[in-house]
């Protein structure tokens, strides 16, 4: 499982680095809109696309076995899962 | 610390072998082993702090208005007797003693994943520990909130909270660090054969635990993080006052702390699941059902913290979704008590000092379950919160159910350690005093809650003299059985007969290497041919 | 230790893992009252929001992310065995993180000044909304400068380890972890910077 190590090029990093930093414009940008509550939930999207690529490429997740992903994905979903909780009661008080 | 009981063991072993002496090759020791036993002393010398607290307690209670302290100072006491029985006994207790002496063993490993890392957690229990002990002596003297810390309280009181919640911050992340070690170990360090459906169920539910341990504690650390900001900073996030809501104090708390109820009982059902099959001789019922409700119980565990807060003022929605995933959380648990009894029919039971332990859990969790129950229903919540009822429900689940086992591990697996064994007759008789006298101290508590005495009050109306005193004398029996229990074990672990390599007749790989065990556990490495309970091989009747 | 250590890369790195999720789940509580007052207070959070420097905000997400960058380029760089250019890219990242915290310096330091702090008179004369989202801001921005100053201490030893030798092309996993660490604290900011910054 271990064994071989994926190199990643400087070209790909720097082309997710590109990428980070037009969504960070990007999400200026949507600041600077007027949309309401959409602000929220679209500065939330385009975090999670940020957050998303530097998992993928920089923390190498994409290179990483099946064991890894499905434990990111289960610690996302508790995570998840206590704030939404939580909003059983701070919505419905 | 664990250093002046090394027994004269002939041969070489974990207790000789290392090369150094002293007590440096105990608290700089890496081996899971050494570090299994720190704990294990550790661990019981707050455990029997923290009884002497609650007898203490019991007799305040004895008779109703000021027996021998003062409201203040009880106030004081049962905080205290919560936060080491509960931060410093048995959160650490389980993972860190049993956890560590019996579970790599159990996979065939030589050692956990990250060595250091498992003797640094160990230290960083023993700092905190430290931390917590100081916070009572300095400052505003010990602090007087109750295990929960809840605010307003705490964030007012002028006793030492701030150092205490550090303490237990600390404490949290050695808990943090065990657990991100056996989720490692579990993962990489089995044995060639050792297949996740020939773990011993010991080592599914240390594995429960160690996931509950790193994804509920850090929100524990963030809370009391928290807690210290608001006595320190003012940053007011719990206060009304200023916008804070003190209800977002209890959901945090409670998302850490009602889990946290899954780190004291999924082991104690681990150790329970090992022991009953040996001393039923017969393989466990239900092996994938038992493995897979520990983790069913882990997570639907952590779906349920609301249910300490029906009568907080949580919105009614809440109250409906918490209170019926509380109730989900009873099916993983019965199917547990189910196959442990299921395993007991037509076994030829053996009812010796480890089994008659297993099988009180049996009784006493499933009342404490029952119980548990009762308040997770919100309409009957109401009538019993903060009543002595629930003192009484969560000790026959945290006392009956995790120490029980606790004391069953300790008779079951210790001699592996010693190489020495304990007298049996004085063994059974502690676990009648202690059995008796547990069920009349607590059921008196849950009657007394029934009948509307308050928790966490130092005195009460004339009616319940009755049941208090009942409870506060079988406290007394409770505690003799305890002295009993300790004396004759660990006289048997110095002076007793010498115990052969398998003297239960178990199956798991501990029983296949000498007792007690060399320093890395296995001459050569073990291949495992067979399951956990297949007794067919182990050549013990 | 006595016992042969034999490197076990993939478990050192699931270990590693796990670690970053406990850390997530510290942030995790902050977040979740984060989302609790801003349901409860969207108008308070808007406004205080507009208090904030966006032009700081914004410089210290760039540095961080571009931080990111180096720290992902130096476990390329040993994975080829390219050791001093590893020492130039670490270098970058420890730089950009000194650089972030004296951003936040002068930003705490022009804030503060303006009256804004945890229990401020200032605060508690205002709307409650207001010193909510201050305090959460203080605690959550504070927090994730700890975790920055940590990050960076541990690159620098890593650092270290590089220029001995200690860490090398065939056993770099302390580097690959470092660096793991310091992606973390950065995705932390990815959501801090719009949740503070740019709720307009």
């Amino acid at each position: 499982m271990s064994e071989q190590h994926h190199i990643i090029s400087y070209g790909k990093l720097i082309s997710v680095w590109l990428g980070l930093l037009f969504l960070t414009a990007l999400t200026v940008w949507v600041s600077r809109l007027d949309i309401g509550v959409g602000h929220v939930w679209g500065s939330l999207a385009i975090a999670s696309v940020k957050a998303g690529l530097v998992i993928t490429f920089f923390m190498h997740m994409r290179y990483e076995g099946r064991l890894l992903r499905w434990l990111l994905f289960f610690a996302l979903a508790v995570l998840a899962i206590f704030i939404g909780f939580t909003f059983f009661d701070v919505l419905y008080r | 610390m664990g250093s002046a009981d090394q027994p004269e063991t002939v041969a070489s072993s974990f207790w000789n072998d290392t090369g150094r002496s002293g007590i440096t090759s105990w608290i700089f020791s890496t081996d899971h082993k050494r570090i299994g036993l720190l704990y294990f002393y550790t661990v019981l010398s707050f455990f029997l702090i923290a009884v002497s607290l609650g007898v203490l307690l019991r007799i305040e209670l004895m008779a109703p208005g000021r027996t021998i302290m003062g409201p203040q100072t009880y106030n004081a006491m049962f905080t205290v007797h919560g936060v080491v029985m509960i931060f410093l006994f048995i959160i650490p207790g389980f993972p860190g003693a049993f956890g560590n002496l019996i579970m790599p063993i159990q996979i065939g490993a030589q050692d956990v994943s990250f060595p250091r890392l498992n003797l640094f957690s160990w230290w960083l229990y023993i700092f905190g520990a430290a931390i917590i002990i100081t916070s009572l002596f300095t400052g505003g003297g010990p602090p007087d909130t109750g295990w929960t810390f809840y605010v307003p309280f705490s964030e007012r009181t002028t006793t030492n909270v701030s150092l205490a919640v550090f303490g237990v911050f600390v404490v949290g992340f050695s808990s943090i660090l065990t657990g991100v070690n056996f989720v490692t170990t579990i993962h990489r360090l089995r044995a060639q054969g050792m297949t996740w459906g020939r773990l011993p169920l010991f080592v599914w539910s240390i594995y429960a635990t160690a996931w509950v341990q790193i994804l509920a504690t850090p929100i524990l650390g963030i809370t009391l993080a928290l807690i210290i900001a608001e006595r320190l900073l003012g940053t007011g996030l719990f206060d009304p006052a200023r916008g804070g809501d003190p209800l977002m104090y209890q959901h945090l708390f409670w998302i850490y702390s009602h889990p946290a109820v899954y780190i004291m009982i999924l082991p104690a059902m681990g150790v329970i699941s090992d022991v009953i099959p040996v001393f039923s001789r017969k393989p466990i019922f239900g092996y994938k059902m038992i493995a897979f409700s520990s983790l069913a119980i882990a997570a639907a565990g952590s779906l349920v913290w609301g249910h300490h807060m029906f009568t907080s003022g949580m919105s009614d929605t809440a109250i409906l979704v918490f209170s019926f995933l509380t109730f989900v959380v009873a099916i993983p648990s019965a199917i547990k008590v189910f196959n442990w009894v299921s395993t007991l029919y037509r076994g030829s039971i053996s009812l010796e000092a480890p089994m008659l332990f297993a099988l009180s859990f049996l009784l006493l969790f499933s009342i404490g379950g029952l119980t548990g129950l009762i308040l997770g229903a919100a309409a009957t919540d109401i009538h019993v919160h903060d009543t002595q009822f629930v003192v009484g429900h969560f000790h026959y689940v945290i006392f009956g159910g995790a120490g029980f086992a606790f004391f069953s591990a300790m008779h079951y697996w210790l001699p592996k350690f010693y190489g020495r064994r304990y007298a049996e007759k004085p063994a059974v008789v502690a676990w009648a005093l202690m059995f008796i006298g547990f069920n009349i101290t607590y059921f008196s508590m849950m009657v007394l809650g029934m009948k509307g005495m308050p928790r966490r009050y130092y005195d009460y109306l004339p009616e319940f003299t009755a049941l208090n005193l009942t409870s506060t004398i079988g406290s007394w029996i409770l505690v003799s059985g305890l002295i009993l229990m300790l004396v004759n074990l660990f006289r048997g672990l110095l002076k007793g007969e010498p115990v052969g390599d398998n003297p239960w007749g178990g199956a798991t790989l501990e029983w296949s290497i000498p007792s007690p065990p060399p320093t890395e556990n296995f001459v050569e490495e073990p291949v495992v041919t067979h399951g956990p309970y297949d007794f067919s091989g182990s050549g013990i009747p | 230790m006595s016992q042969p250590q034999h490197k076990d890369y993939a478990g050192a790195k699931l270990g590693m893992w796990l670690f970053l999720f406990t850390e997530l789940f510290l942030f995790g509580g902050l977040f979740l009252l984060y989302a609790t007052y801003l349901a409860r207070y969207p108008q308070d959070f808007a406004r205080a929001g507009k208090g904030m420097h966006i032009v700081f905000g914004t410089i210290n997400t760039v540095i961080l992310i571009t931080s990111s960058l180096t720290a992902a380029m130096a476990v390329t760089a040993i994975q080829r065995n390219d050791r001093r250019r590893v020492l130039y890219l670490l270098g970058g990242t420890i730089l950009c993180a000194a650089i972030f915290l004296f951003n936040k310096y002068l930003e705490w330091s022009s804030e503060i000044g303006r009256g804004i702090y945890p229990n401020s008179p200032r605060l508690a004369a205002g709307p409650p909304g207001e010193s909510v989202f201050f305090s959460l801001y203080y605690l959550t921005v504070g927090l994730h400068g700890l975790h920055v100053l940590v990050g960076a201490t541990l690159l620098s030893v890593v650092a270290w380890r590089v220029k001995k030798g200690i860490i090398h092309a065939g056993d770099y996993v302390l580097l690959e972890n470092g660096s793991l660490y310091w992606h973390l604290v950065d995705i932390i900011w990815i959501f801090i910077f719009p949740l503070y910054y740019l709720l307009l």
